[in-house]
């Protein structure tokens, strides 16, 4: 039971990186492999910070900024030097490889013994579970309910109706090149974000957790995709949220199994690779009841 | 002083430099009236989307200088010239966004042309004015805000995008084949409704179109493009009585080409 909980709370956490990739992937359109970059650029800073005894708050936030930043550069580079929005991720990660080995100081870093924001709820006489839960909580439902707020203002109207139509938004006099890039920001910022959050419940942060973290977020997509249709920005992220929580939970399974942790990331990769080809390979068995994800619809 | 948008001499070439390079307008020059409602018509490849196209700002011009409303436009970039000029496409996919519902699509063109902050995207008085503009729609559109248009038909989709170009009355309203697309009851809808509203709403319209007989039965000018040169301009009473046949004879005379009517009519 206890270890079902740890890998709900966990998986709230990497939510918000799900939710991150779900801003790039499905709003603005874009395939950004910054996420790889930036989600260790966010372990980073809140680990180095917090070993230099930096409050978890000002850790956790710096961590977003930075994230954010990273996004700034892909972004610039996708839309202003018209660099493919792979290629710019790819550019973009590969850099910040060398930035978050120079900003850690050496490959890991362990952050055991500092506050961290699951301490200081951990102090309030509660588990790490429940501490983490809480956290994870608060964290998810403070972003969802800004993100909400945010694409329903005029700017986040006009982000989303530039991912959907380019040509049809720039007749209608949006700046689509700033909006791509105000999307590429946010999306990273919570990437980082979720890095931060993760590395504070972890206790150390390491040069190569960004690995795979993409084909997490898709696969968190993905599964909210399959069993839920056509809903509104705020329930879709919140079906990513439970997308998340599944992608934890069916982990937990192969490691129940006895698999080998390190043959999770095929695992990880199979199950990518047949959420997104499902409704290919169901129009070719027409018994099969079809379920068409059309992208996550918004309103 | 009612000149609402003046072309001259304008030039475009696509692919320079290349086998491929291709003169598209030789030399456009027009003088448009505020009010004034110009149907285009030509042949494929005549260049009257690059004309449109040149007006709109989706590519700088060779040669040439455009003024609207005596404002120099020429440089500008086609989001800010959107400050003045609405499009409607012939495809209906383009002038919409899919997966926005129909409010948030008009919220969209409601800000055309104006600063986006952080307010409200959709205020209550906004959606008041939504629904009265799309009861006048008469397609019930207005009991289905909150519906994503990606669900809706190409005609009320086309009869959207075009309340969407005029709910705030452009400078100008360039209209490309818009209901080409359309099968013939639903393409005579949306031609009634774009009439409707250019009148009421006193709009100078640009409008490409195939069909001769729509060219001649609807506006005051009509302007016949050729080869990247306009080589028909009639407008006034010689334009209401004109017909079909003295078209035909009007390009002959004036292109020094006889035409093969379908290249003309047919898409
Ligand atoms: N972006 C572009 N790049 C290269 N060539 C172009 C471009 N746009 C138009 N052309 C070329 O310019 C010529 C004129 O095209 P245009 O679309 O303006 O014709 P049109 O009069 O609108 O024809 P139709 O009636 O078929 O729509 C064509 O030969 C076309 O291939
Ligand atoms: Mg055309």
């Amino acid at each position: 039971m206890n270890i079902i909980l740890s890998s709900i709370s966990q998986g709230l956490l990497w939510s918000i990186m799900a939710i991150g990739v779900y801003l790039t992937f499905r709003i603005l359109d874009v395939a950004d492999l910054t996420t790889e970059g930036s989600f260790p650029l966010g372990a980073a800073i809140c680990g180095s910070l917090l070993v230099n005894g930096i409050s978890p708050w000002i850790a956790t936030l710096l961590a977003f900024i930075g994230g954010a930043a990273a996004g700034l550069v892909s972004g610039y580079l996708h839309v202003k030097w018209r660099i493919p929005a792979l290629l710019a991720g790819i550019i973009t990660m590969t850099g910040l490889y060398s930035i978050n080995l120079r900003i850690m100081g050496q490959a890991n870093l362990y952050i055991l013994g500092e506050g961290t924001l699951i301490q200081s709820v951990q102090d309030l006489g509660v588990s790490k579970t429940v501490a983490v839960l809480i956290v994870g909580t608060l964290a998810v439902t403070l972003v969802i309910g800004l993100l909400h707020l945010f694409f329903h203002t005029e700017i986040g109207l006009a982000i989303r109706s530039t991912g959907d139509n380019h040509a049809m938004s720039e007749a209608n006099g949006i700046r689509t090149g700033s909006m791509k890039v105000i999307g590429y920001m946010l999306g990273n910022g919570l990437i980082a974000l979720s890095g931060a959050l993760l590395t504070q419940n972890n206790g150390f942060a390491d040069i190569s957790m960004g690995i795979g973290t993409i084909v997490i977020g898709l696969a968190s997509i993905i599964i909210a995709e399959v069993f839920f249709h056509r809903l509104t920005l705020a329930k879709r992220l919140l079906t990513v949220v439970l997308g998340s929580i599944v992608y934890r939970l069916l982990l937990l399974l192969v490691l129940e199994m006895n698999v080998d942790p390190q043959d999770l990331k095929l695992f990880s990769a199979i199950l990518l690779a047949i959420a997104l080809g499902l409704p290919a390979i169901q129009s070719r068995l027409p018994k099969l009841t079809s379920t068409k994800t059309k992208g996550g619809s918004l309103s | 002083m009612n000149t609402a948008l003046e072309l001259t001499d304008i030039h475009k070439s696509f692919e320079v430099g290349t086998v491929n390079e291709n003169h598209v307008l030789k030399g456009i020059s027009l003088t448009i009236q505020k009010d004034d409602f110009i149907t285009i018509i030509g042949g494929n490849g005549a260049g009257k989307s690059t004309f449109l196209n040149s007006i709109a700002g989706n590519f700088p011009i060779d040669k040439g200088y455009i003024a609207i409303d005596q404002v120099d436009i020429t440089r500008t970039p086609a989001y800010e010239r959107a400050k003045y000029i609405s499009r409607v496409f012939q495809d209906a996919k383009m002038g919409t966004a899919t997966r926005l519902t129909i409010e948030e699509n008009l919220a969209v063109a409601w800000k055309r042309g104006k600063k986006r902050g952080f307010a409200r995207g959709i205020k209550e008085s906004q959606r008041k004015i939504f629904k009265e503009e799309l009861t006048k729609l008469d397609l019930g559109l207005e009991n289905r805000l909150k519906m994503e248009v990606g669900l809706l038909s190409g005609g009320q989709r086309q009869a959207l995008t075009l309340l969407m170009a005029t709910i705030v009355p452009p400078n100008l309203l360039l209209l490309d084949e818009h209901t080409a697309a359309l099968d013939p009851k639903t393409s005579e809808m949306v031609m009634n409704l774009t009439d409707r509203i250019i009148k009421e709403k006193k709009l100078t319209a640009l409008m490409i179109t195939h069909n001769m007989e729509q060219a001649i039965q609807y506006g005051n000018r009509l302007i016949m493009m050729n080869n990247g040169q306009i080589v028909v301009d009639v407008s006034g009473a010689e334009k209401q009585q004109l017909t079909v046949p003295d078209l035909l004879n009007l390009f002959k005379k004036n292109s020094g080409q006889a035409v093969t009517e379908d290249a003309l009519i047919l898409g």
